[in-house]
């Protein structure tokens, strides 16, 4: 195991390191201490490693991420994830706004509560947050699923395309398009699957699922001859 | 851009330090507000039958033992100033209102940047860190204090439009944003009576809670208000003699975090002017919620007991 020290080696130093490691590399275990709540930790890493950061950290932490699993052991600020394309984030504490903003790919588990307008935009991330999520949370959320096992706030699902959602508890109000749907056999089971690989221990039978009421898009199938 | 930042302890032990644990949260916020900086300090009360006056001038060799002397005599009150670089900090056992009058007769140069019995409000244009070291406040002991760094955006960077301001007895009031109807509603109050020192949007804001205070509202009404009144991105941290309240946006423009321990609170634009507090690593970490009133040590906050650990879980933090 490797351990950077923040506050010695700064965040340039970090994060070239990380970047530059082959993917095939034997240096997969890498511990990050005092990282002070700076930001852009761990950002751009395009390898399978194992990154834990022993702290609260702050914007954009783990950005752009790809095949590495970072590990927070404390709160993130804004835009956690941010654009991730494949691998796991997980982060033990809250985390601020827009978590998982515009991601593509990969896993993002917040354990605790996430802020406003998490999984805005999201195309193709999973999400599964163990709290409640502020307002406007998957926000034009194309692809990909947002699991909620507490509470979601106001305007949930805002203008959605075909993102997936799961909510345990209330939720505040759905945004413009955006309508509870049917759960069948074959939702619980993606959203099992989601919750294991997320490990967070919840009755997949407690959850309700919401998405696209598919009104809101221009272009509608049945006028194609009109257009 | 702007930051804002707050401490409150909890934890009596800690109040010889305050002014060292306040430093590094308000100068880690300077690549957000290099132009100017201020804060409010809340200590050494004065009597119930005497005021604390904050006043400032635009040069630090003002003579404010002669201000003190000609106001002792023609108010016949008791009136000590200590000078602080371009601040001069007034005890007088005068009527509140005749010093103010009396001060804006003779003394037109000096401003009044704040009163009541224990707040004392610092704020200079230059960057953050020389400001505090101007106003030696690194080894100020006292409970809690809030402060600001500045990027002007609304107005010119000059003292006056530099934060805090005062919005009555002990109240001033930080804001990170920038407000749309500052000049309809600096039109309204001005017809009220409120008095402007400068083109500042939050400065109005201020203005606004001061009206409302004067009227009678409480102040966690006020701010309720404010919600409606106020046209714009803010994120507030209001101290009072007490503590310091927080309000953001209904849409949570602006960033904001809480933390708390066992031995203080505290809040900031970004965690990591709050990182280098002891115990900070450990500490409650969350987002305050929009349009909630978040408050400690909140007795003018109308009763209210705001529980940092109630508002965390009711929901989204």
């Amino acid at each position: 195991m490797n351990v950077m020290d923040f506050q010695e080696v700064g965040l340039r130093e970090i994060n070239s390191t990380l970047q530059s490691l082959e993917p095939l590399s034997n240096n997969r275990e890498w511990v990050i201490d005092n990282p002070m709540g700076q930001h852009a930790i761990a950002c751009g890493l395009n390898a399978p490693l194992s990154v834990h950061i022993r702290g609260n950290v702050g914007f954009y932490c783990a950005g752009m991420n790809q095949q590495a699993e970072v590990t927070i052991d404390g709160h993130a600020g804004v835009g956690l994830a941010e654009n991730m394309m494949s691998g796991i984030v997980r982060v033990k504490g809250n985390a601020s706004q827009s978590a998982g903003a515009t991601g593509h790919g990969g896993l993002l588990v917040i354990e605790g509560d996430a802020s406003s307008r998490c999984g805005i935009s999201m195309k193709g991330i999973d999400i599964v947050v163990g709290g409640s999520v502020g307002h406007m949370s998957a926000f034009m959320g194309q692809v990909g699923h947002l699991v909620v096992c507490g509470n979601a706030g106001e305007a949930l699902g805002d203008s959605i395309y075909e993102a997936k959602l799961y909510v345990a508890g209330s939720v505040e109000s759905l945004g413009a398009d955006c309508i509870e749907k049917e759960m069948t056999a074959e939702h619980e089971q993606t959203l099992a699957d989601l919750l294991e690989r997320a490990q967070i221990n919840k009755d997949v039978k407690t959850f309700r699922r919401y998405g696209s009421a598919r009104k809101l898009y221009n272009f509608d199938i049945d006028h194609a001859d009109e257009y | 851009m702007c930051g804002i930042v707050g401490l409150y302890l909890k934890n009596e032990a800690l109040y010889s330090q305050l002014g060292a644990l306040f430093k590094p949260m308000l100068v880690e916020m300077t690549s957000r507000g290099p132009d100017s900086a201020g804060v409010a300090i809340y200590r050494d009360p004065v009597p119930s039958d005497q005021v604390k006056f904050s006043l400032a001038h635009d040069s630090n060799q003002f003579d404010w033992k002669s201000l003190a002397s000609d106001l002792s005599q023609a108010l016949d009150c008791s009136a000590d100033v200590s000078q602080r670089d371009t601040h001069g900090i007034l005890v007088t056992s005068g009527d509140e209102k005749a010093v103010q009058t009396w001060l804006a007769e003779n003394a037109p140069d000096v401003r009044v940047v704040g009163s009541g019995s224990s707040v004392e409000i610092y704020k200079e244009t230059g960057l953050p860190e020389d400001v505090y070291e101007r106003f030696g406040l690194e080894n100020a002991e006292g409970r809690h204090m809030i402060g600001h760094t500045r990027m002007a955006t609304e107005s010119a960077v000059t003292t006056a439009g530099s934060h805090p301001f005062a919005t009555g007895a002990d109240l001033c009031l930080v804001h990170n944003g920038s407000l749309s109807n500052h000049n309809r509603l600096r039109e309204e109050l001005k017809r009220k009576g409120v008095t402007f020192g400068s083109q500042n949007d939050s400065e109005v804001a201020a203005a606004y809670l001061t009206w409302k205070l004067r009227q009678g509202v409480s102040l966690k009404d006020a701010l309720e208000q404010a919600l409606d009144d106020l046209d714009g991105f803010f994120t507030f941290c209001i101290g009072t003699s007490d503590g310091f309240a927080v309000l953001r946006d209904p849409i949570a423009c602006k960033h904001a975090v809480l933390a708390e321990t066992d031995d203080w609170v505290a809040m900031a634009t970004e965690y990591r002017a709050i990182a280098t507090l002891p115990g900070a690593a450990q500490a409650k970490v969350w987002e305050p919620r929009p349009s909630t009133v978040y408050a400690w040590g909140a007795e003018t906050l109308d009763g209210q007991a705001a529980n940092a650990f109630e508002h965390a879980d009711k929901g989204a933090a």
